[in-house]
């Protein structure tokens, strides 16, 4: 049995400059797996990178078996690999229930997305509360149960979550944490790229430290939790 | 007598047209951030498909109620096949490019286009006779509608209607609206955003070749140089009402019609203006306003804050 997403010596480039430098990392079924590193790290080129944004200049990049060098970004969703972008990027000028039909795109059973709007809207009730409103006018962390609801909608079988915590209250990292959590309960297979090392290391099942587009350390999440050097360096301890 | 109804319904008709074409200068921006300065051109391309319908492919004497329906068809045929060839040879390849490259190349294709119909269609080195619909003018009380200003009546209300059903309600509407605000996150929605931009280049030619029959069937007559001024003006109503929305770009044509025929029939009362009034100012008074307007709402009047696009 392969894992659902294989990811082997995966090369990206922007111009000359390399920001991915040979990186190799697995995603099981039903695993949360976090990406973890400082800035400039290449955390973000590799998500973009998998959901076909991105080039890759070299390596293989396998979902379900199946390998996505030469699939067009806008075909990758239909596959069931579902991106949560950094910075959200929800649709501004649109309702918040038409972002999240736009993240149903594809779909075509009219029931089912409206059970899945439903659905959004039970894990995260503030949006079923101003569900007609334009979603620019929401708060930072609102765009961001947005952005992760739309990602749902098109029935993921891997949701990649890019910085979900970003430029959060502390409270407002807090709950979106603790959706993911819920998320993971619930069986959903996630690949999480954090900041946060510490909320980030604590849910996942394997985590992998990235510096200057290399992976420099993987393990549980429990391990690098506790590692010395992650300690010091992600966790600002001396 | 009143005149100023019969003022009125000719700045609507006018401005009806402008709106048509301008729709297709503000798709395009909306969706790929380009004034495609060649939209004027597919504009006249349009006129002579509808032309070339009328006097090569339809037997002679064919009735204007038989015919039209074909012309429009013809005009629509010529008008997107110029327009998606020009965005799939011209426009595609540099996407990525600088943006002075594909404007510069915008304006190379409007002048390459009428320079291709000048030397290569029959007799476009003059003016050609656009047929005429039959019968006389329409006196409704006190107004006058010629009888070639019938279609654009009922185009314009009914070519509006069809594209704000299309870009609310249908799927590839909506694609088209994801895709003018972040055209990265529409394609991780599933939005294959290469077919949304041809569809844009596609619809806006449709309405610009309807533009094109209600313009041969007003002024009686085509010619190559035809899409150059209306060009400028569409343009002109897409900036007016907020470039990147639809209905900014109707109405900015509406405003844009209207203005021009006030002034040109009244500013010659306003003492110290008697010199300025005539068709000969017309272009003058659509340029003011476009610039006060700016001076006052730099977005025009339905435009979305530059802002929201962070």
């Amino acid at each position: 049995m392969t894992a659902l997403l294989e990811v082997e010596d995966l090369r990206v480039a922007y111009g000359k400059i390399e920001a991915v430098k040979g990186i190799s990392f697995k995603v099981e079924a039903g695993e949360v797996v976090t990406l973890i590193g400082t800035n400039g790290a290449g955390k973000t080129t590799t998500l973009r990178t998998l959901s076909g944004l991105l080039k890759p200049v070299g390596g293989q990049i396998k979902f379900g078996g199946k390998s996505l060098k030469k699939v067009p970004a806008h075909d990758i969703v239909s596959l069931g690999l579902a991106h949560s972008p950094e910075g959200r990027h929800i649709f501004p000028r649109m309702t918040i229930e038409d972002n999240l039909r736009l993240g149903a795109f594809l779909r075509n059973d009219r029931a089912g997305i409206e059970k899945d709007i439903q659905r959004a809207y039970d894990l995260f009730p503030i949006l079923g509360e101003r569900r007609k409103q334009a979603a620019g006018t929401l708060s930072g962390g609102e765009q961001q149960m947005l952005a992760m609801g739309r990602a749902l909608m098109s029935q993921p079988k891997l949701l990649m979550l890019d910085e979900p915590s970003m430029g959060l209250s502390p409270i407002m990292m807090q709950k979106i944490m603790a959706t993911i959590a819920e998320l993971k309960s619930q069986g959903t297979t996630i690949l999480l790229v954090e900041q946060n090392a510490q909320a980030a290391l604590s849910l996942a099942d394997h985590g992998h430290v990235m510096e200057i587009g290399k992976i420099v350390l993987s393990g549980t999440g429990q391990d690098l939790l506790h590692d010395e050097s992650v300690r010091k360096a992600y966790l600002g301890e001396d | 007598m009143n005149e100023l109804p019969q003022q009125l319904v000719n700045g609507l008709l006018l401005g009806a047209m402008y709106g048509l074409v301008a729709i297709g200068y503000t798709m395009v921006y909306g969706i790929v951030q380009l004034i495609n300065f060649a939209h004027g051109e597919i504009f006249m391309i349009g006129g002579f498909g509808a032309l070339t319908v009328y006097l090569y492919v339809l037997p002679d004497g064919t009735t204007m109620w038989v015919a039209l329906p074909l012309m429009l068809v013809g005009a629509v045929i010529a008008a997107v096949l110029v327009a998606v060839g020009a965005e799939r040879f011209a426009y595609r390849p540099l996407r990525t490019a600088p943006r002075l490259a594909p404007l510069i190349t915008a304006i190379g294709l409007s002048l390459a286009l009428q320079q291709a119909v000048w030397a290569w269609y029959p007799g476009a080195k003059e003016s050609i006779n656009f047929p005429e619909i039959p019968g006389g003018p329409f006196e409704i009380g006190s107004v006058t509608i010629q009888t070639g200003d019938i279609f654009l009546f009922i185009a314009a209300p009914v070519s509006m209607a069809i594209l704000a059903y299309f870009v609310m309600k249908t799927r590839t509407g909506r694609g088209m609206q994801a895709t003018a605000q972040d055209p990265d996150t529409a394609k991780l929605m599933g939005i294959n955003t290469d077919r949304i931009i041809v569809v844009a280049f596609a619809l806006g030619a449709l309405f610009a070749a309807v533009g094109a029959v209600a313009y041969g069937l007003k002024y009686g007559q085509v010619q190559f140089r035809m899409g150059f001024i209306l060009g400028l003006k569409a343009f002109t109503a897409a900036v007016l009402g907020g470039i990147g929305n639809i209905y900014g770009a109707m109405l900015g044509g509406l405003v844009l019609g209207l203005a021009e025929t006030m002034a040109t029939a009244y500013i010659a009362d306003v003492p110290g203006f008697d010199l300025l009034g005539g068709q000969s100012w017309a272009n003058v008074w659509a340029f003011v306003l476009l610039i006060l307007v700016l001076l006052v709402r730099p977005q025009g009047l339905l435009g979305e804050r530059v802002a929201d696009r962070a």
